[in-house]
């Protein structure tokens, strides 16, 4: 039976699993462009 | 400034007031009235500093006068520097950020100039309440419950006009500091929320809803994470945004920063517990904050060193750009005092540093250092844009502004080391017998040079503060409400 320590220990897995996700996703090279034009989004409109 | 120059700039505010209405322009009513206000209660707050700090040197100067006793001013110091110094810059750089990397307009008009008038009140009644003894005890959560209470209403305003603000945005992606700001503005509600759960006495006295150690760590819980987003998150919304547009370059890595983000909100969370090494948390608790805490070095790092390579190709500009001096300054102390804390967290380290000055030192290298610099940064930055100048009243005036505060910090640190780690050493110190070396009235005697010289940092800190005050009611004299458009060409996506 589960109890409260294995959801305790599945939330920590889980946690550690969507960080390194975030971090793939962060970095896939598909993402380059949009997280470059991202990058210049408090320039957009600039006329200074 | 000529007559017709004069006549011109009063024709702009009714026409600024009456255009401001209109959805072509950003709404800038709260962010203006939040920067100026954050320069005021600056003052304020340091000078409550200044008080305490004189007070521990010289004890005379409590004047055996309850409401200007130690004890009532330093929750008094806190709540102003970081709440209302802290709080007003980072609920007006919102304002702006938020319009524009998103350019759209402010949303709910009414309820952002509630919130920043609301926000005015409770600093008010935190200056009213806290000299005259009402306090739930809780450290950076003092003021009582009918302020709590009013203190959650005004934040979930606030929460809806930034919110709704990034729900109307023109384009496509949520620009990196908004999700610092998002952050910041949903843990505050929860850490407010939870930590002021308290059992009403009478109108100004309650009881705190948890006990024992369950309460000393819902407390440090909450205290901790103020400093991680309160104190962390949503300046380093400020970082994001004032760093790329004052040295005029996109931020290093766009990548760093979203793995950044997820870092600090993973992490932050859990750290409290080395608040309270060697108490009656369980020990597997400590040994989870410190963990944890060490963790963090990691994320914090990234960070500095993402905000400090947005300067690569463009340091040649410190040299003669204060206001990115500040910015730059502040990522170095983020830098010292994120390795700092971990390092601190360690329960052998804390053995020697808890309870000593140490601990001060620590908070005000990044209090003053990293915070403070770069409120300061971006306030320079945003004044004269404010008020339709291109540059502040005085250059010379932020140049000696920097130099009294980087000195100010300077002393106050090092001076807190000494006297922390000289505490500490004396603290511990035991005879062959097993006998205590020093009583404690030595150890406290040992301080009292520091303290001195601590006195003095925060002098030069608060008069730098001073200047920027002046410096700032210049140039806001000077202009008029600037209307700044909304670009109407944002066809990205």
């Amino acid at each position: 039976m589960l109890d409260i320590n294995d959801l305790r220990s599945i939330a920590t897995v889980g946690a550690l699993i969507s960080f390194i996700g975030i971090w793939a996703w962060a970095w896939a090279r598909s993402n380059k462009n949009k997280f470059d034009e991202a990058a210049n989004l408090p320039f957009e409109g600039d006329e200074e | 400034m000529s007559v017709s120059n004069i006549a011109s700039a009063n024709l702009g505010l009714v026409e600024a007031e009456s255009e401001s209405l209109s959805s072509s322009f950003y709404d800038d009513y709260a962010v203006r009235n939040f920067t100026i206000m954050a320069v005021v209660w600056g003052v304020v707050g340091m000078l409550m500093g200044v008080i305490i700090a004189s007070q521990l040197a010289f004890p005379a100067l409590n004047f055996d006068t309850a409401w200007f006793s130690f004890g009532r001013l330093r929750p008094l110091h806190t709540n102003l520097v970081v709440f209302a110094f802290g709080g007003c810059t980072l609920l007006g750089t919102s304002f702006y950020i938020v319009q524009r990397t998103g350019q759209t307009r402010l949303r709910f008009p009414l309820l952002s100039r509630m919130v920043f008038w609301g926000y005015q009140a409770i600093i008010l009644a935190a200056i009213i309440s806290l000299p005259l003894g009402y306090t739930s005890g809780k450290e950076y959560a003092e003021l009582e419950w009918p302020i709590d209470i009013l203190l959650l209403i005004i934040w979930l305003m606030y929460a809806a006009v930034f919110f709704g603000t990034v729900a109307a945005r023109k384009m496509k992606h949520i620009y990196v500091a908004n999700w610092f700001y998002g952050a910041f503005i949903i843990v505050i509600a929860i850490l407010h929320l939870v930590n002021s759960m308290e059992v009403p006495a009478e109108l100004m006295k309650s009881y705190s809803a948890y006990a024992g150690v369950q309460d000393a760590m819902i407390q440090w819980w909450y205290g901790h994470n103020v400093v991680g987003f309160f104190l962390t998150a949503g300046f380093l919304g400020m970082m994001y945004y004032f760093v790329p547009k004052q040295a005029g370059r996109p931020v290093y890595s766009y990548r760093l920063s979203i793995v950044h983000f997820w870092g600090l909100i993973f992490t932050y969370m859990w750290a409290g517990s080395h608040h309270l090494h060697y108490t009656a948390l369980p020990d597997w608790t400590q040994s989870v904050g410190m963990v944890l805490s060490l963790i963090l070095l990691a994320p914090s790092w990234g960070g500095m060193i993402n905000g400090m390579m947005t300067m690569s190709g463009a340091w040649h500009k410190l040299r003669d750009d204060p206001i990115l001096r500040f910015m730059i300054v502040s990522l170095s102390f983020y830098g010292m005092s994120t390795f700092e804390g971990p390092m601190m967290a360690i329960k052998t380290v804390n053995a020697l540093s808890h309870y000593t000055d140490w601990t001060i030192g620590h908070v005000h290298s990044g209090a003053l250092g990293w915070v403070g610099f770069i409120a300061m940064g971006s306030i320079y930055y945003l004044v004269p844009r404010l008020y339709s100048q291109t540059q502040m009243y005085s250059k010379k005036a932020i140049e000696l502004h920097f130099w009294l505060a980087t000195i100010g910090i300077v002393l106050y640190i090092v001076a807190m080391w000494i006297s922390g780690v000289a505490e500490g050493l004396m603290w511990r110190a035991m005879n062959d017998d097993g006998t205590l070396t020093y009583t404690f009235v030595e150890a406290v005697k040992a301080t009292h040079p520091f303290y001195v010289l601590r006195l003095i940092g925060g002098l030069l800190y608060l008069s730098g503060t001073c200047i920027m005050l002046w410096n700032v009611l210049k140039t806001a004299s000077m202009g008029r409400h600037a209307l700044a458009k909304i670009p109407s060409t944002s066809v990205h996506a």
